[in-house]
């Protein structure tokens, strides 16, 4: 962290320390050679994610950086007065993923990134009218109530950079500083197919299509060519709405975004409202979070091998991984008594004192999921027409994954060591021991056996922490009426996917200024995009499948 | 119909019963009037038996994969969920047929009758017991090889007609598998009709009376059952090999755009494609009707014989069609470049070495 502040100095900002690591502004003029000395000389290979602002009279970004493997993350904020056509540069020249996640920032609040290739709305339709995470927005009408010409999806409207886009590149350390001028920038549309390509929809309704999403495929008899993402069908606003929420009801929202992390991004937003209220849930509820998070990811991983293999046409693995992840589901019913959203962390603890025979049901859980995970091998594993469709495809490498910010099961098992309960441990992981597994390969084979590895490691886990939860409260007694104190609240969890992230702006209100959650199923997408390419149309959707992401949390 | 060399004794054939209904209606009529009543009956046997393999099949199937997969299968319309295939014919019957406003129309009605006309033919040739077979001519090898194929016709125009792109795909898919697969299956019932020098079923299933194929060609004759079984079940379209229809990438291949009963109509063709797949493994290489026997265990052989050979045909066919089940229940789908690559680069090459090993064994 030392460089990065000395780097920071050297283009004379000044540097916040926070809890989670470092907060900077950034002058809008010295963004683009701030994130380039950063991304090179400071090695902050990895954008966490991008949040956008309104801060009523400016409109603001906050990028959050981090290393690969750091567990400091570096939050750079920058704003815009322009709140007419509001222009900021492009980073994604050195983190891939800015390129979608600029885009959400553009959908909700208008900002155009100069120079990122591709700038339509992510979520909502090409004919929204307005932007709705800005504070002035007008909710009345946004979607015009006569059908007009339909949207052409083909087209993309990208800004880019007129001034001559060269001499950044040649000069590198010693970048201009660049001021965005209206003269100085171009719109320009392109197509993203040619007319004579042969485009099959894969989705929002397709039997492969883990939820709604839509890959718009242009195909060369079974060759794929180009794979065209387009999210939003099951768009629910969540952020909006957070917004009007008070702090426990946004809880229930957050089950709702990774459906099979639910109970994982939950404990993260508790944590995020616990650091910034300063308490601390009482060892008992920690320990229990644990152990709930764990058998979330099993049930999962479980899911996601299932799916996995059903998507290649074996049914039966599918039926194998539902049979025993409804093992958890009652574990969970009874103590939580909900199934798949448990709802059962609340802000300060839990919502209850867990069942009397939570413990013996955990404890006959994991003997058996042993002995499944057998039979899981077994039947599919060692298949030698599965290794045939897995082994070698869909390589992933690690710098693609890291670029792309391909986090959890699916960038480790390109080599990427981005375990969160490793790397910033949170709620009692430091206190147990567990192998983060890492592959090198980053092929699909790599990236469904590393799941079911991972289901060992979390069997380890809950095994340490079962009979060792600590008596005492639950919860910690909070106030009736939560209201966090004015500031940026940052908190990073693994969830089952890869790295959740919870952002809150508060005003010291009881409803939040901003809540920003980063999905990570939505780079996973970009990282299906990015090894699709030249394989099998089977490949694309087995390779979907191998990257496991929930549509419901892209689409928030 | 073959009704020569009828044996009245132990034990029971189908072919004493035609054989007297044969003679009954020519005392009765003129020969003309006898063979027609005699074709329509034929007929409507056909088409009855033809339905009721289906439902058969489908209730099997429900159930196998049910046991295979941890779960019971129907069993809520009537005992064991037996009437539940019912109850799904008659809902499929009652359902709109939708046709696409693009589609060609003529051939997308025609598509359908095309692959149920295949099978119904093909089915016509099984031998089911002495006696008990519509078409038995001495090129029957022959001409179910050439009736089966014609199924492709009608999976390829219904792909076409449909005029989507899944469809499509489904069906250029659909040709390439069943072209290639027909090869090694046809080059494998080859290497039976070199040893047994005929291509006439009836006389293929006499000639297995005392040992069956499988066993009386040495090597040759199970790397032929081997090959059919695998170009078999590719043939059906049916997983490992679902590849036309792989739901998970094309929805439902060449039928996705048919409902009501003409989707019925390409699932019920299905299903009876995997029992007359199984039927002719099972008539090639298992003996058709023929009890099991070995050459000088009289005992055992009389023994044997009590089972009436139409059960012996049935039990084998459907034994046939359980392994087919296993795999289908137990495999993942072949990628297209992984199915073709399995036929020309290893089943092809292999069968036309087994014709020359099979040439070899008859020889010698």
């Amino acid at each position: 962290m030392d460089k990065i502040t000395s780097i920071l100095s050297r283009q004379g900002i000044t540097v916040n320390v926070v809890p989670h690591g470092l907060s900077v502004d950034v002058p809008q003029e010295k963004l683009y050679s701030t994130c380039s000395e950063l991304y090179g000389e400071g090695g902050l290979k990895y954008l966490i994610d991008i949040v956008g602002m309104d801060y009523g009279d400016t409109l603001g970004v906050i990028y959050y950086l981090s290393r690969a493997a750091g567990k400091d993350v570096l939050a750079l904020r920058t704003v815009t007065t322009d709140t007419e056509k509001p222009q900021l540069l492009s980073v994604c020249k050195f983190w891939t993923s800015a390129g979608l996640y600029e885009r959400e920032v553009h959908d909700y609040f208008g900002i155009t990134f100069v120079n990122n290739p591709d700038m339509r709305r992510l979520f909502l339709r090409s004919d929204w009218k307005g932007y709705p995470l800005r504070k002035n927005y007008n909710a009345e009408n946004p979607v015009p109530l006569r059908n007009e010409a339909i949207c052409d999806m083909e087209r993309v409207p990208s800004t880019v950079f007129m001034m001559t886009d060269s001499d950044v590149e040649a000069e590198g350390g010693s970048i201009p500083t660049i001021s965005l001028s209206m003269g100085d920038t171009e719109e320009k549309v392109r197509n993203i197919f040619e007319e004579d390509e042969y485009i099959v929809n894969f989705g929002p309704q397709h039997p492969a299509m883990h939820g709604v999403l839509h890959l718009r495929v242009s195909l060369d008899g079974e060759i794929i060519r180009k794979v065209d993402p387009n999210f939003g069908y099951i768009h629910r606003g969540v952020e909006k709405m957070c917004e009007g929420y008070t702090y426990p009801q946004i809880l229930h929202l957050t089950d709702r975004l990774d459906y099979l992390s639910g109970t994982i991004n939950r404990h993260g937003f508790c944590l995020c409202v616990e650091n910034a209220l300063g308490i601390q849930a009482p060892e008992r509820a920690q320990y229990v979070r644990v152990i709930f998070d764990e058998l979330t990811r099993i049930a999962s991983h479980l899911l996601g091998w299932g799916c996995m293999a059903m998507d290649m046409g074996a049914i039966t693995a599918f039926i194998y991984g539902m049979r025993d992840r409804e093992k958890i589901m009652d574990i969970f019913e009874e103590t939580a008594g909900g199934r798949l959203m448990a709802g059962y962390s609340v802000i300060g603890g839990l919502a209850q004192d867990f069942h009397p025979d939570f413990q013996k049901r955990v404890k006959e859980f994991i003997p058996y999921m042993r002995k499944m995970l057998k039979e899981h091998h077994l039947l599919f594993t060692g298949n030698p027409i599965a290794r045939g469709r897995m082994d070698g495809t869909g390589v992933l490498p690690l710098e693609t994954a890291i670029a792309l910010g391909v986090t959890g099961p699916a960038g480790r098992a390109s080599g990427w060591n981005n375990d969160l309960r490793k790397i910033a441990p949170y709620a009692v992981y430091d206190r147990t021991s567990f192998d983060v597994l890492t592959r090198s390969g980053g092929t699909a084979f790599d990236r469904y056996i590393i799941r079911l590895d991972e289901i060992e490691q979390s069997l380890r886990i809950i095994e340490q922490l079962i009979d060792n939860i600590p008596e005492g409260a639950y919860a910690e007694k909070t106030k009736a009426i939560i209201k966090l104190p004015e500031g940026d609240f940052f908190q990073r969890v693994e969830n089952a996917r890869g790295q959740f992230t919870v952002h809150i702006t508060s005003k010291g209100d009881k409803t939040p200024c901003r809540v920003k959650f980063r999905s990570p199923s939505m780079t996973l997408v970009s990282g299906l995009k990015a090894v699709a390419d030249g394989g099998k149309v089977a490949d694309l959707i087995m390779n979907g499948a191998s990257f496991d992401y929930v549509i419901p949390c892209i689409d928030r | 119909m073959s009704l020569a060399g009828l044996d009245i004794t132990a034990p029971f054939h189908f072919g004493t019963v035609t054989q007297w209904f044969d003679s009954w209606l020519n005392s009765v009529m003129p020969h003309f009037w006898a063979l027609t009543i005699e074709f329509i009956l034929a007929g409507v046997l056909l088409l009855a038996s033809y339905a009721v393999f289906a439902l058969v099949m489908i209730y099997m199937e429900r159930k196998i994969c049910g046991f295979f997969q941890c779960r019971l299968g129907p069993d809520r319309v009537g005992k064991w969920g037996i009437f539940q295939v019912f109850a799904d014919m008659l809902k499929i019957l009652l359902k709109e047929l939708v046709t696409i406003n693009r589609a060609d129309k003529m051939l997308f009605r025609l598509s359908i009758f095309f692959v149920i006309l295949a099978s119904l033919c093909t089915f016509a040739a099984i031998p089911f017991d002495k006696g008990l077979q519509a078409v038995d001519f001495n090129m029957g090898v022959f001409y179910l090889l050439a009736v089966s194929s014609l199924g492709v016709i009608g999976i390829l125009t219904a792909g076409w007609a449909s005029d989507s792109k899944y469809t499509m795909i489904g069906a250029m898919r659909s040709g390439a598998q069943l072209i290639s697969y027909e090869l090694s299956a046809g080059l494998a019932l080859l290497s039976i009709v070199i040893l047994s020098g005929t291509m006439q079923l009836s006389e293929i299933v006499e000639q297995q009376a005392d040992l069956w194929f499988i066993f009386k060609g040495h090597v040759p004759a199970v790397i032929a059952f081997f090959i059919y079984v695998i170009a078999g079940h590719a043939e059906t379209n049916r997983g490992p090999f679902d590849l036309p229809e792989a739901e998970s990438e094309l929805t439902a291949g060449y039928h996705t755009e048919y409902s009501g009963i003409k989707f019925g109509l390409f699932y019920v063709a299905e299903y009876v494609n995997l029992f007359i797949i199984a039927a002719i493994a099972s008539t090639m290489f298992l003996g058709g009707w023929q009890p099991f026997h070995i050459p000088g265990w009289d005992a055992f052989n009389g023994i044997m014989d009590y089972i009436p050979p139409a059960l012996w045909f049935t039990g084998k066919t459907l034994a046939c069609v359980f392994l087919a089940l296993w795999v289908r229940w137990s495999f993942p789908r072949l990628r297209i470049d992984q199915l073709l690559g399995l036929e020309w680069k290893i089943l092809m090459p292999l069968a036309l070495i087994n014709i020359v090993l099979m040439s070899l064994v008859v020889l010698w």
